[in-house]
């Protein structure tokens, strides 16, 4: 476990990211409603799943937090305090200018939506001032993510595999050795809402 | 600005003037990734390093090409916008004499033989006319041919279903062990022809263009560029198609269009900008 102690010079967070895989569905509606709707930034999310299902997902999110919450359309101006879902069967990247981008290039670890598609792209786009996530999943998708944000300067997290539905995605995120902090599922909101208010 | 960033203007720059292949205006988060993967996939560590590749080994080049586009698609794909288009769309065209259907960036041709089903299921073949244009030499031809393997024909007789499909679907091809060949009578009203979309013009006043998943790939100045160029292309009470996850919305012409299902993205124009004046059909 690799919990920083130093008091890293205070980043302006001005990003979230978040991939999650097996699991997804509850875990996200476990967490997401926590967020009030003062939230200051963006969060995008990647959720492996079927494309067929996208609207159930999507809706059910919708009615349960207080952010707004939608599917990403291609070319969309990320605005502040809202949440992009990753629509199934597209990649979703975030380009320098701060705008969402959709791609139906090949799958990456099996999927697409890829999480570290996302998690790359948008450590390219918001360099050190990001957040990165990884929640339960039985696939490695994310590490790779986990990797390019810490690399660029970012905050690394993930979901303590222990108490995680499914642990494969969180172990294969920590044996990068670029994870910041190992959190409970349920302390991840309040930890987030802390590192981004206390930075904006 | 970052080296790597300036590496790729410039190895964009040297396909463009070597090849003619303009991709300086494609979505570069996504072109950034094609590229990081080829350069992977070479054995080399900068971008740059590409360059003299690119400019005198035509091996490298035809793979890095290939490479580079994205090609995935599929018969039916999204079932919903097939059957809105049977449903919204085609009683509004039987009217007509003569329907003059463009599907831009169309690929391996699976979305255009789909068009091609659904206008013979309607009655309507006979006074249609598809142009399927695509940039791509290789896929064009895989397009004319119209085999694919025999492994995709499940999901294809899924989608073919829910998009409201009349007849059973083995009916439109033949089978062997590892492909199908859809019928060559569905050829008939279809023109496969090279277009590119960043350079090429105007060819004819469409009743329907559907151009799904390319636009994707294309940054927003290129995709406003497009847009143009589609809705010169179309008639008025011309129908536009863009793919599920795309969106007219953010495009100066939106005002021109209403949106005939927003959720599928079909879209109807209703006026002409103001360059090319009214016309009446
Ligand atoms: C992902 S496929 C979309 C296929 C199909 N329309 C569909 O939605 O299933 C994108 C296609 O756009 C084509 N394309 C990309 N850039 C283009 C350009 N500048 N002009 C014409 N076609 C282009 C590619 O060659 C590729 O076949």
């Amino acid at each position: 476990m690799t919990i920083k102690t130093d008091t890293k010079k205070q980043m302006l967070i001005k990003a979230v990211v978040i991939g999650v895989s097996a699991g997804g569905f509850k875990a996200l509606h476990r967490i997401l409603p926590l967020f009030d709707n003062s939230f200051p930034i963006p969060v995008m999310i990647v959720q492996h799943r079927k494309a067929e299902n996208d609207s159930f997902f999507v809706n059910s999110l919708k009615e349960k937090c207080h952010i707004h919450v939608e599917e990403a359309i291609d070319k969309t101006r990320i605005a502040q305090g809202r949440i992009y879902i990753a629509p199934g069967g597209y990649h979703l990247l975030v380009e320098k200018d701060l705008s969402l981008a959709l791609s139906v290039d090949s799958p990456v670890c099996y999927c697409r939506p890829s999480i570290d598609v996302l998690f790359e792209s948008a450590a390219d786009a918001f360099g050190p001032n990001i957040i990165g996530i990884i929640l339960t999943g039985a696939n490695a998708d994310g590490a790779n993510g986990i990797k390019a944000i810490k690399s660029s300067g970012g905050i690394t997290i993930v979901q303590n595999p222990k108490t995680a539905d499914v642990d494969y995605m969180p172990l294969a995120a920590i044996k990068t050795n670029a994870v910041d902090h190992i959190l409970e599922l349920d302390e991840i909101p309040r930890f987030v809402n802390n590192l981004v208010i206390g930075s904006n | 600005m970052e080296n790597e960033d300036i590496e790729i203007k410039l190895v964009l720059k040297a396909i463009q003037l070597k090849h003619g292949y303009d991709f300086s205006n494609y979505a570069t988060a996504s072109m950034k990734r094609r590229l990081k993967k080829n350069l992977e996939e070479a054995g080399l560590k900068t971008m740059s390093e590409m360059i003299p590749l690119i400019i005198y080994d035509k091996e490298f080049f035809n793979l890095f090409l290939h490479n580079l586009s994205v090609n995935v698609t599929e018969m039916f794909r999204d079932p919903p916008f097939f059957l809105s288009i049977r449903r919204q769309v085609i009683p509004y065209l039987k009217t007509y004499p003569f329907i003059k259907i463009w599907a831009a960036g169309s690929s391996t041709g699976e979305e255009v033989y789909s068009l091609a089903i659904l206008l013979k299921e309607e009655g309507i073949s006979e006074k249609c006319i598809i142009y399927a244009t695509d940039f791509n030499e290789n896929v064009l031809e895989i397009a004319r041919k119209g085999i694919y393997p025999a492994q995709d024909i499940r999901k294809h007789t899924t989608n073919y279903q829910q998009a409201g499909g009349k007849e059973s679907f083995v009916s439109y091809y033949h089978a062997d062990y590892n492909s199908v060949i859809f019928d060559n009578s569905l050829k008939n009203n279809i023109v496969f022809a090279n277009h590119n979309l960043v350079t090429d013009g105007v060819f004819g006043e469409m009743n329907i263009i559907i151009c799904r998943n390319v636009l994707i790939y294309f940054n927003k100045k290129l995709q406003d560029q497009v847009l143009y160029l589609f809705n010169e292309s179309l008639r008025i009470n011309g129908f536009l198609c863009l793919g599920s996850r795309e969106t007219l919305d953010f495009s100066p012409n939106a005002s021109l269009y209403i949106p005939v299902n927003k959720n599928l993205k079909i879209y109807q124009k209703k006026k002409s900008n103001l360059s090319t004046g009214s016309r009446s059909i």
